[in-house]
Formats: structure tokens, C-alpha cells, sequence
């Protein structure tokens, strides 16, 4: 337990742990303490000054300066407004204002603050101009024009483990760049963007782009395919409260918009579910190589590909529920409803930056047209004035169980396929929480489980840092693990890069909820059970061919990938 | 008790790298930290323009500079030593330096960057191999320096009056360098409180003509007019005389801002970005004094380090010189 200490503020006794900083017992009390570069999730970097109060007549400021007993703060006055607005003009003077296609459209912090502030229009021109835009692996771009070398990006690369966004040269000349080391690559994960704050670090936007030209053009059938993590966080973007938000009112929403068919990832998630399960028991009974590691994560694959291709067999050969999803749509449902796949552009709508990565693999030879993450989402639904929350909800063209809609949260992959695959060993259902060891924030969570005569060592991680803890562990001990799922953003998917901002343990532990609370309202609790992925195993999935071309794929060491650099 | 501690605490000196801090505090806290390692490190890096009394110190005075720095490094067991120089020092004096510490655990270092390399957290960073950086404070060195270990940094001329109180020989007096407009440039050891006036007056430097001061060093020393002289020297002892009819106050201006363009590290807002805007209204043909203030009020308010707070003061100090002046003289 930490010591208490009394302090003032504003004239205001508190008692408070001795050690918060003064800017976390703002956020906790609600005070009006501005801030740029701070972020719960990195080390304090109090680079952008914004968030200076006053102590004994001197400002400091509020990130970096812990309370102690006695002090006496104050955090509005004159002087302080007047150094906090300088600041502030001096970052937007360089900071491209660009706000139509920026995801930060209608939830902008720095347009909020200048409201704050009285700051019309910065005094100075942008001394930028020339800065050059980097876009890395057609999934996250860089817009140098828009940064304030806060680093918050670095240091959420650094936090992963990567450490391909470097800070290079010094005083005015200081900027990011993507490493030039061809020993570093970017793995496309997007904690970068989710930790930038003013949307100089983005999804690629250029798929929204095309989305709109072909929502103008009505040339093709335009199907939505929808992941798990995204009913857990759209709201977020519009205000609207976790949990009310649908996705019935996201499927209606995308049906506004234009999109004729809308799809939940889920179901592909459940056929996910059916082949890893077999895939695991295989390896069990066949004495295969064990250390099984989840691929749905494609930033995680990356990083197996090109830092640790050793791990590469380990890797199930099983597609992703995005992947699966898209090729059941274009090659079995289409056929179903006489649609040529020509004529369809399957757009995904994705937690996730990697996954646009993902959908360009030659291998997966275009199937998904485009991808878009859940803030270029909410961007095109505000650019069209579609308000999700005053829609009707609608229901969706595939059923799915509630063990795909939990693939959102780190251990969800684990917990519906461990479900699935004690049904396929024992013949029995399992219990309703029989799995649940698998679920929370922590980096590393462990369990051995009980399946028939087997027993089973499992852990599901996220994080890259802490993926390659585990990595280090299983060489040293080959044994340690049977089954390990690994997502690359900390608490899974419904943290990932496209994911809206702000992000923190908080609102990741409330996005969990809301999909394991579907979870334990949904009457279809197990893979194996849903209706669809029942009919498909009878039909189209009984030919071993299809099952091999829709359900697998194979990965292969990978050289660093050249990053588009675009001087504007 | 430490016996040297105590006597430090008694004498009231003060660092003399231009902050000011207790130096028996200063040495009480690294003393009193436990560790099983522990840092002390010699700073002369002596940086700012127009500044040359640590030079003059380690050239007239080098034995017994090393002397105090050796009952800083005689204070724990387990202690490394290092002594920071800058280019210039360094090679003058790495010589002889070496001979002196030869069978002490001391390590000698040439300055890699430029003015801020002598900022102690700076020169920690330096020496660990990283950008040259200063580093959020607290943690302070004497608890949490170099390799995260307790490290006692000093300037060389608050070593050499350590050395003096150790042999009870020390008077309350610090060096200044004087330079500018005046007849008798060169270092002084004069008493630490005399005002401004005095030192002119006491090394026969009283201009004639009207003038006004720099003082605390060439870059971030503050200026001063000639009615505002009866204050001791704040910073590093130093103290520049101009000629202010003869001087192209913004031409000094200019090259002040010019100098710290230069020399900022580039990581907090204020500085990097501050100062540029500094220097480009500066640039202009009609200058807006009043917006030019307001960022020197942000750098000295809510700069990261000491060198975007210099800046700020430094630059605001003249510029109310420059406006009155202009003023005065319609």
C-alpha cells in the first residue's frame, strides 16, 4: 500500500497515493489539466509542455512531477493559461491541417484544446513543408507534417520490442523515420497510430478512398465483412455508451452507406475455431511438432517471418477468420446465390493495421478488395452524417457463435478452440466457463487443462515483448507448451492499431466485457454448433481441396520490405 | 558526520557550474544514498561563449582541482571517476591530467556534442552512450546518475574550492571572467558577493562610456543596464561589457538565438520550436517585440532544461534593453 499524502489543489484538500503524478490525479479526479504527449501505457516524456501548473510560484510540469505531502498546486491561472496557449500555438503552427481525411474528424483533441485556449489560427507558418509522408506496408503511414516529435510512437515500437521507428538528428532537424537497419522491419501492428495524439501516425486511408469512389460509382456488389473487436469499440467514436451500439446497427449503417451484404468475421472465426481444433488434436496424436502457435494475428506472423523464422513450422497452418471469411464469401456463398465473384468488392472492416497487410499477401491473391479499421469506419460513416445509434438494427447475412465474437480479446482464439476441441476429444460439451483462465490484460496468462487422456499446457500472450519472452522460453524448453495463442497488441484485438483512441487498461477491460458479455448471452455458445459452419463441413468443405485452399496457407522467412517514401 | 561535508556545509559554497546549488547538500545527498556503486564526475565542459575561468582554473590551479576531486572520489569505497572535457580542454590538457590520476579509477572523456553536453544529465546520457538528451528531473544524479548509480557531479572551480576548504584556505571568493568593451579582460578571483560595480571598479574596468552587461555567461547570461549593477553575479562567473552606443544590440540578439538554434537538443516544444519562432520574428524587417517576449516568457517557463531557460531570459533581458533603448532614442 502507498503512503498517503495531503495536498492542495486549486485550494482543495486531497488525500491522495503518494505515487501518482499530478497529471494522473487530474485524470482521476477529472481536473482540466491539458495534455499532448502523455500516454498510461509509455514512460513519461513531458516533451510537449502543455500540461504545466504551478507550484510555489514555479510551473512544472503536471506528467513528470509526483504529488508529495504538503503541496500546493494550482492549475489554472493567467500565467498558466498563457504558457499552456503559447505551446499549443507552436505545435499547430507545424501540425497540416488536414481534418476531412483525418480519423481524429469531429473527436480532435488539439482542435478541442485550441477552442480551450482561444487560439483562432496559429501566428506561424508550418516550417514542414517539406517533410516527407512513409507508408509501411500499405497498412500505417506516417504523415511527418502533422507530427510533434513527441515520440509516442517510438516509444510504443519500443514497447513492442521492434524499435523500427527511430528518432534521428537533432534540435530543429529532429524527426521519425522508419529505421534504415535492414535488421528492423515493421511488423504493421499499429500501436503507433493508437498512441500517436494528433493523427500523424494513421491507418492508410488510401482503400477509404477507393471505398468512396465505389460507393459513388454502384458498379459492383459491395459486400461488409465485420471483425469481432469492432462491435466493441464503434461506439466509442460516437459517444454512445458499450454494449448499446450492435452489430445490427453497424450492419445497418453499412447498408446506408451502400454496402448490399454485411458479414460477420465471426462466422470465419468459428471455421477458425473448427480446423485449429483438429489441427491440435492432430498434432497431439500424432506426436507432430508440438508448440502450437496461433496465426490469426498477422502482425504476430510477420514478426515470426522476419525475426524468428525458426518458429515458422510452429505456426497452425490455418487461415484467418478474415481470410476463411472472404474466400466462403467469394468462392462458396456467391456460387450459392449466383453472384460472380468479379462483380463483388469485399471490403473488411478490421480492428487492425496488419490486417490490410494481411489482405495484400500474394498468396491470399486479392480475395479481400479492401480493408478498412474501425476509425476509417466511424470517419466514412461521419463524412456520409450516418449515425449508427439512430439506426435500426439489422440482422446479418451469416449466423456465427458467440465463440468467434471473443477471438476480440487476447485468449479468445485459446478459449473457442480449446472449446471446441474438447467437444471433438471428449464428445461432450464443456462447461460454460471451463476456459475462462484464458481471459484478462495480463501480458502472459498460463493454464493446464484436463481434455479426455490428454493434458494440456496452454498460454495465451500479447504484446510482441511478451511474445518474445515466450519465444525465448519455449527454445530453452521445447516442452513447456502444447498450445500458445499470441496477438501482437497488447490485450488482443480489441486494442489493435485501427482501434479508436484513446485507448488504456480501462477501455480495453471495457471492450472485453462487451464481447464476453455476448458471449453469455448467445445461444450458440460453440463453434461446432453453429448452423452454418455445420452446413458448410457437409457441402462445400467436405471436398478436402476446398477445406485445403479456404481454411490453409503456409508462411515462408521473410526479407525486410521496402517502405514507400512520399515527398509531398 | 563527514568531516569534509561538514566543512563544505559550513563554508556555504555554492556549484559553480551556474546553478548555484548548496554544494554540502549536494555531497550529504550522494554520501547518504545507498548503493553498492557509486559515480563522481569532474564537468569541464565549460560551454558557454565568453566564459574561460574553468580554463584558467585547470591551467593555473590543476593539481589542486584534481585534489578536491579526489576527496569527492575518497568519500565511498567502490567509486569511478570521470573527468569531462570539452574539445578544446581536453586536448590541452589530457597529458598531464593523466599523470596526476594515474593510479586513481578515473576515466577521461572528450566531449562529443556541443553546449549542452555540459548539462549534468546531459553529460550522464554522454557517457552512457545515448543521445545527447537531458533527462527528466528527479530523479537527481546524486541519487540517480550515471548507469542509474549515485553520481556526484561538480564543476572544476567548485572542486578546486573544495580542495581550499579542505585545507582551510578557502575565503568565500569565485572567479569571473570578464570580457567585452572594457580595458582589462581576463579571470579574477574576487569574493563571491560583490556586486557588479565593484568588480568593475575593483579591476579598473569602470567604463566611461555609457553600457550595459552580460552576466552568467555569453550565451544564457542575463543583461543588465547600468542602473541595475549592484547585484552579485547569478550563473557562471562571468560578465561581458558592452558599449551601448557603439553595439548592434540586435545583431547580439541575433547571434544569441542563432547559438541556441544550434546548440538545442530538439526534444520539448518550447525550445525546439520556441526559439525558431524566436529567431524568425527576429529576422523580419519590423520586429513584434511583444509576441517575441511572450515566447521568451515560454521558454523560461516551461522549458524542459536549463538551456531553453537561459534562452528565454537571456533574450528577454535584452530585448527590454533593445525597447528602451529604441524608445529613448525615438
Amino acid at each position: 500500500m502507498d503512503n498517503l499524502v495531503k495536498i492542495k489543489i486549486d485550494g482543495k484538500d486531497f488525500e491522495l497515493a503518494s505515487n501518482l503524478s499530478i497529471l494522473d490525479v487530474s485524470k482521476n479526479l477529472n481536473l482540466d489539466i491539458p495534455y499532448l504527449c502523455d500516454h498510461p501505457d509509455l514512460d513519461v516524456r513531458a516533451n510537449c509542455r502543455m500540461c504545466m501548473v504551478e507550484i510555489k510560484g514555479k510551473l512544472v510540469p503536471a506528467c513528470s512531477t509526483k504529488i508529495s505531502e504538503g503541496m500546493e498546486i494550482i492549475t489554472q491561472s493567467e500565467r498558466i493559461h498563457k504558457t499552456r496557449k503559447s505551446n499549443l500555438e507552436l505545435i499547430m503552427a507545424n501540425h497540416q491541417q488536414d481534418c476531412f481525411h483525418c480519423p481524429y474528424f469531429g473527436s480532435c483533441q488539439l482542435k478541442n484544446l485550441m477552442k480551450t485556449y482561444g487560439l483562432n489560427a496559429p501566428a506561424f507558418s508550418s516550417r514542414k513543408k517539406n517533410r516527407e509522408d512513409f507508408s509501411m506496408g500499405k497498412s500505417v503511414v506516417f504523415k511527418s507534417q502533422k507530427c510533434m516529435e513527441c515520440r509516442a510512437c517510438v516509444s510504443a515500437c519500443e514497447k513492442q520490442g521492434i524499435n523500427f521507428l527511430e528518432i534521428d538528428g537533432n534540435g530543429l532537424e529532429i524527426k521519425i523515420i522508419p529505421s534504415l537497419n535492414k535488421n528492423k522491419d515493421c511488423v504493421y501492428c499499429g500501436q503507433c497510430v493508437s498512441h500517436c495524439p494528433v493523427g500523424a501516425m494513421l491507418p492508410d486511408m488510401s482503400d477509404l478512398e477507393e471505398i468512396e469512389k465505389l460507393l459513388k460509382e454502384k458498379k459492383y456488389i459491395l459486400i461488409a465483412q465485420i471483425a469481432p473487436a469492432i462491435r466493441a469499440s464503434l461506439g466509442e467514436e460516437f459517444k454512445i455508451p458499450y454494449g448499446q451500439l450492435t452489430v445490427g446497427h453497424i450492419s445497418t449503417g453499412l447498408k446506408a452507406l451502400g454496402f448490399q451484404y454485411v458479414f460477420d468475421v465471426s462466422t470465419g472465426a468459428d471455421l477458425t475455431t473448427m480446423e485449429e481444433a483438429q489441427e491440435l488434436i492432430e498434432r497431439i496424436e500424432h506426436n507432430g511438432k508440438l508448440q502450437l502457435l496461433t496465426s490469426c494475428c498477422p502482425a504476430w506472423v510477420k514478426y515470426v517471418e522476419f525475426y524468428r523464422p525458426e518458429f515458422i513450422n510452429n505456426l497452425t497452418t490455418v487461415r484467418s477468420p478474415q481470410m476463411i471469411m472472404s474466400n466462403v464469401i467469394k468462392s462458396y456463398w456467391a456460387k450459392e446465390n449466383k453472384i460472380k465473384s468479379a462483380n463483388i468488392k469485399l471490403v473488411s472492416i478490421m480492428p487492425c493495421t496488419a490486417k490490410k497487410y494481411e489482405a495484400n499477401r500474394p498468396e491470399f491473391k486479392k480475395l479481400v478488395d479492401y480493408v478498412l479499421t474501425t476509425r476509417e469506419l466511424a470517419l466514412l460513416l461521419k463524412r456520409h452524417q450516418i449515425m449508427p445509434e439512430k439506426l435500426k438494427e439489422s440482422s446479418l447475412d451469416a449466423l456465427f457463435s458467440s465463440s468467434g465474437v471473443i477471438y476480440g480479446a487476447s485468449g479468445g482464439v485459446m478459449e473457442s478452440a480449446l472449446r471446441t476441441a474438447y467437444y471433438l476429444i471428449t464428445g461432450k460439451e464443456p462447461q460454460e466457463i471451463a476456459f475462462e483462465k484464458m481471459r484478462g490484460l495480463e501480458g502472459c496468462r498460463q493454464a493446464k487443462y484436463k481434455i479426455g487422456k490428454y493434458t494440456l499446457n496452454v498460454a495465451a500472450v500479447s504484446g510482441l515483448k511478451n511474445a518474445e519472452n515466450l519465444l525465448q522460453k519455449i527454445k530453452a524448453d521445447s516442452k513447456l507448451y502444447d498450445y500458445v495463442e499470441i496477438m501482437a497488441c497488447p490485450g488482443g484485438c480489441l486494442s489493435g492499431g485501427g482501434q479508436p483512441v484513446p485507448v488504456n487498461d480501462e477501455i480495453r477491460k471495457k471492450r472485453a466485457n462487451v464481447l464476453y458479455q455476448l458471449d453469455k448471452k448467445s445461444e450458440i455458445k460453440y463453434a461446432h454448433d453453429n448452423p452454418f459452419v455445420k452446413e458448410i463441413y457437409k457441402t462445400f468443405l467436405k471436398d478436402e481441396k476446398n477445406r485445403k485452399t479456404v481454411c490453409h496457407t503456409q508462411y515462408a522467412k521473410k526479407k525486410k520490405e521496402g517502405h514507400i517514401i512520399k515527398k509531398i | 558526520m563527514n568531516e569534509i561535508i561538514e566543512k563544505i556545509k559550513q563554508s556555504g559554497l555554492k556549484g559553480r557550474g551556474g546553478a548555484n546549488f548548496p554544494v554540502g547538500i549536494k555531497w550529504e545527498i550522494f554520501n547518504a544514498t545507498l548503493a553498492n556503486k557509486k559515480y563522481v564526475i569532474m564537468n569541464a565542459a565549460e560551454g558557454e561563449p565568453d566564459v574561460f575561468k574553468d580554463r584558467y582554473i585547470l591551467e593555473n590551479h590543476l593539481e589542486e582541482t584534481l585534489k578536491g576531486f579526489k576527496l569527492a572520489l575518497d568519500l565511498f569505497k567502490n567509486t569511478q571517476g570521470y573527468i569531462f572535457l570539452n574539445k578544446s580542454l581536453y586536448d590541452l590538457l589530457e597529458n598531464k591530467i593523466r599523470k596526476f590520476v594515474n593510479k586513481w579509477p578515473v576515466n577521461l572523456v572528450k566531449e562529443k556534442g556541443g553546449y549542452l553536453n555540459g548539462e549534468e544529465t546531459v553529460l550522464i546520457e554522454s557517457i552512457e552512450g545515448h543521445r545527447l538528451e537531458p533527462r527528466i528531473k528527479p530523479p537527481y544524479p546524486p541519487e540517480k546518475g550515471l548507469w542509474q548509480f549515485p553520481t556526484l557531479i561538480n564543476n572544476v572551480e567548485t572542486f578546486y574550492h573544495v580542495y581550499q576548504i579542505s585545507q582551510n584556505q578557502y575565503h568565500q571568493t569565485r572567479f569571473y571572467s570578464l570580457t567585452g568593451d572594457l580595458n582589462n579582460i581576463g579571470v579574477y578571483e574576487l569574493k563571491e558577493d560583490l556586486n557588479i560595480l565593484e568588480i568593475l571598479k575593483q579591476t579598473k574596468n569602470l567604463p566611461e562610456k555609457p553600457f550595459f552587461v552580460q552576466v552568467g555567461g555569453g550565451a544564457s547570461g542575463i543583461f543588465l543596464e547600468q542602473e541595475n549593477l549592484d547585484q552579485p553575479i547569478s550563473g557562471a562567473g562571468s560578465l561581458i561589457v558592452y558599449d551601448t552606443n557603439k553595439t548592434d544590440k540586435i545583431k547580439v540578439l541575433k547571434k544569441i538565438l542563432s547559438f541556441f538554434l544550434k546548440e538545442n537538443c530538439g526534444q520539448c516544444v518550447p525550445c525546439r520550436e520556441g526559439i525558431y519562432r524566436l529567431n524568425e520574428l527576429i529576422l523580419k524587417k519590423s520586429i513584434d517585440w511583444l509576441k517575441a517576449k511572450e515566447l521568451c516568457q515560454t521558454l523560461k517557463e516551461s522549458s524542459f532544461c536549463g538551456l531553453g531557460v537561459g534562452c528565454g531570459m537571456a533574450c528577454e533581458s535584452l530585448i527590454d534593453i533593445i525597447v528602451k533603448f529604441n524608445q529613448a532614442n525615438g
